[in-house]
């Protein structure tokens, strides 16, 4: 019976500690956003933030793209061979970059490298003290630090789903005419004509939740850091790791507003 | 008598089990020096963070020229640390950013200065605590120990503020160095006329700083004179530390 309560308790510990950093959280986005919109704003740290995300990430993002789309092409014209469905191929390959693969993949190479440098920047400026000399020099460390990062996530991540999506095209076109021996043009008009507005801007609509929540996340990990360089190490990982399922989920509660019947 | 500068009263911090601050009184006369000493996790830097605002007490009052500042809103609370610069422990000076925008962060964000002239003003500032211009240029990791602590000294001093903290200032610092920033910071607080408080571990520089001292012991003032007399204060605990014996009433305490 002891047991059975101990196992009880610890469930609900477990839980109320779950609902705690959830609620944690939540005020730490809300207050981060909040700055947004409130002045003064740090032109600067946007710039510097807005390179570090979109620009940095453009070399990493642009070869995953393309990969993606080139290997499934290739992947698409075994498995729609066996129903003579070839012609679906550039379909295929639009849809799945620009709804999916684009904003998905995007936002894990960015999780990776841009979520785990603003927990370990943000993290060791806690560690050492630099965020309460912030506060002692007339500066909010949220409008400072978090606030900019937030927003140019939010407009980063977009943009470069849309060389994503177009890169992921490319890639498929390129296996389709170079390999399988599609015709350029036909590709072509069949790529543009199963190509929705909707299907776009969903992807953009994910990207842009995508670049809130890793930078979120960088941002939250690296604040909340504690103990040294231990400490930022560990936040580096809770960073990437709570990005990474968190695109994930979100990613099929995006898709099922938009595309679920 | 009059009205100290500062005047703490009652003070209580409480992080989970542990009282880190126990109902501390404390006064800081306006222009003088007070230096607060204590081992390792007796409070003192939980102290200063309270009268800073970058930790909230759990009870007390602090009053800053008759002003307690913790019934303050939040807005008159930010405006009233403008008149507070604070030397950290390691300096925190930010690595992002140039050792000249560093020591002008302040001026900038208190629009006191344009960014085109942040530069030079900066240079200026640095030339009081015994640094070129051309330091200025430089980034925070590129600077000595010493260096770097002169560097959070002209940051901290920049806004020309009425009160100045100072976190271990020594620490870390060969003994020249040491005493070379205690003599920039005696210098700074009688040139621009401010109060201080020192938290420190090192007696020389407590005396050279302070002209009053008091211990943290526990979270409580323990003892409380002037600092020409912390090496013969009467009181056993306050000798035992600034003596560093290895016996007496502070290890009997942890004995226990």
């Amino acid at each position: 019976m002891n047991a059975l309560l101990d196992f009880v308790a610890l469930l609900g510990r477990g839980l109320l500690g779950a609902c705690q950093s959830t609620g944690r959280l939540v005020l730490f986005g809300l207050a981060g956003l909040s700055h947004i919109f409130r002045p003064p704003w740090y032109g600067r740290m946007f710039l510097r933030a807005f390179v570090q995300v979109g620009y940095f990430s453009l070399p990493v993002v642009a070869l995953t793209a393309v990969f993606t789309g080139m290997v499934l092409a290739l992947q698409s014209s075994t498995g729609l061979a066996r129903f003579s469905a070839e012609s679906a191929i550039a379909s295929l390959v639009v849809l799945s970059v620009t709804r999916e693969l684009g904003p998905v993949l995007a936002g894990l190479m960015v999780a990776g490298r841009v979520g785990a440098s603003m927990a370990a920047e943000i993290g060791t400026m806690r560690v050492t003290d630099q965020i309460d000399a912030l506060g002692t020099l007339q500066t909010n460390p949220m409008k400072y630090l978090v606030a900019p990062r937030l927003l140019a996530g939010m407009i980063a991540l977009p943009l470069l789903v849309v060389v994503a999506d177009i890169l992921g095209v490319l890639g498929g076109y390129i296996i389709a005419t170079l390999k399988l021996g599609f015709n350029s043009g036909v590709y072509l008009t069949n790529t543009l004509n199963f190509m929705q507005t909707e299907d776009v801007v969903s992807g953009l609509v994910k990207a842009c939740v995508f670049g809130l929540l890793i930078t979120l996340m960088g941002c939250y990990h690296g604040y909340t850091s504690r103990g040294g360089a231990q400490g930022v190490g560990s936040a580096t990982t809770s960073a990437v790791v709570s990005a990474s399922v968190l695109i994930l989920a979100l990613d099929y509660v995006i898709t099922e507003a938009f595309f679920g019947r | 008598m009059s009205e100290p500068k500062i005047r703490i009263r009652g003070l209580t911090k409480r992080f989970g089990d542990k009282l880190v601050l126990d109902g501390i009184d404390l006064d800081v006369a306006a222009g003088s020096s007070m230096v607060v000493i204590g081992g390792s996790g007796s409070g003192k830097s939980v102290l200063l963070k309270c009268i800073l605002g970058l930790i909230e007490p759990d009870a007390g009052s602090i009053a800053i020229d008759g002003r307690d500042i913790l019934s303050l809103d939040r807005r008159a609370r930010e405006a009233a640390r403008a008149d507070i610069g604070m030397l950290f422990q390691n300096g925190a000076l930010f690595d992002s950013l140039p050792v000249w925008e560093n020591v002008a962060f302040g001026l900038l964000a208190q629009k006191k200065v344009s960014r085109h002239d942040a530069r030079g003003k900066a240079g200026e500032i640095l030339a009081q605590v015994g640094l070129a211009a051309s330091v200025g240029e430089l980034s925070p990791a590129e600077l000595s120990g010493g260096m770097q602590k002169r560097v959070a000294l002209a940051r901290a001093i920049a806004a020309q503020p009425d009160i100045l903290f100072f976190d271990e200032p020594t620490t870390g610092l060969d003994p020249i160095m040491g005493a070379v920033i205690d003599g920039l910071i005696v210098d700074c607080v009688k040139k621009l006329g401010s109060t201080a408080i020192a938290i420190t571990h090192d007696m020389l520089s407590a005396r050279r700083i302070g002209d009053r001292a008091a211990m943290l012991n526990k979270g409580r003032i323990i003892w409380e004179g002037e600092a020409t007399a912390l090496m013969d204060s009467g009181n056993a605990m306050v000798d035992q530390f600034t003596h560093g014996r290895r016996e007496g009433p502070i290890q009997m305490e942890l004995r226990r």
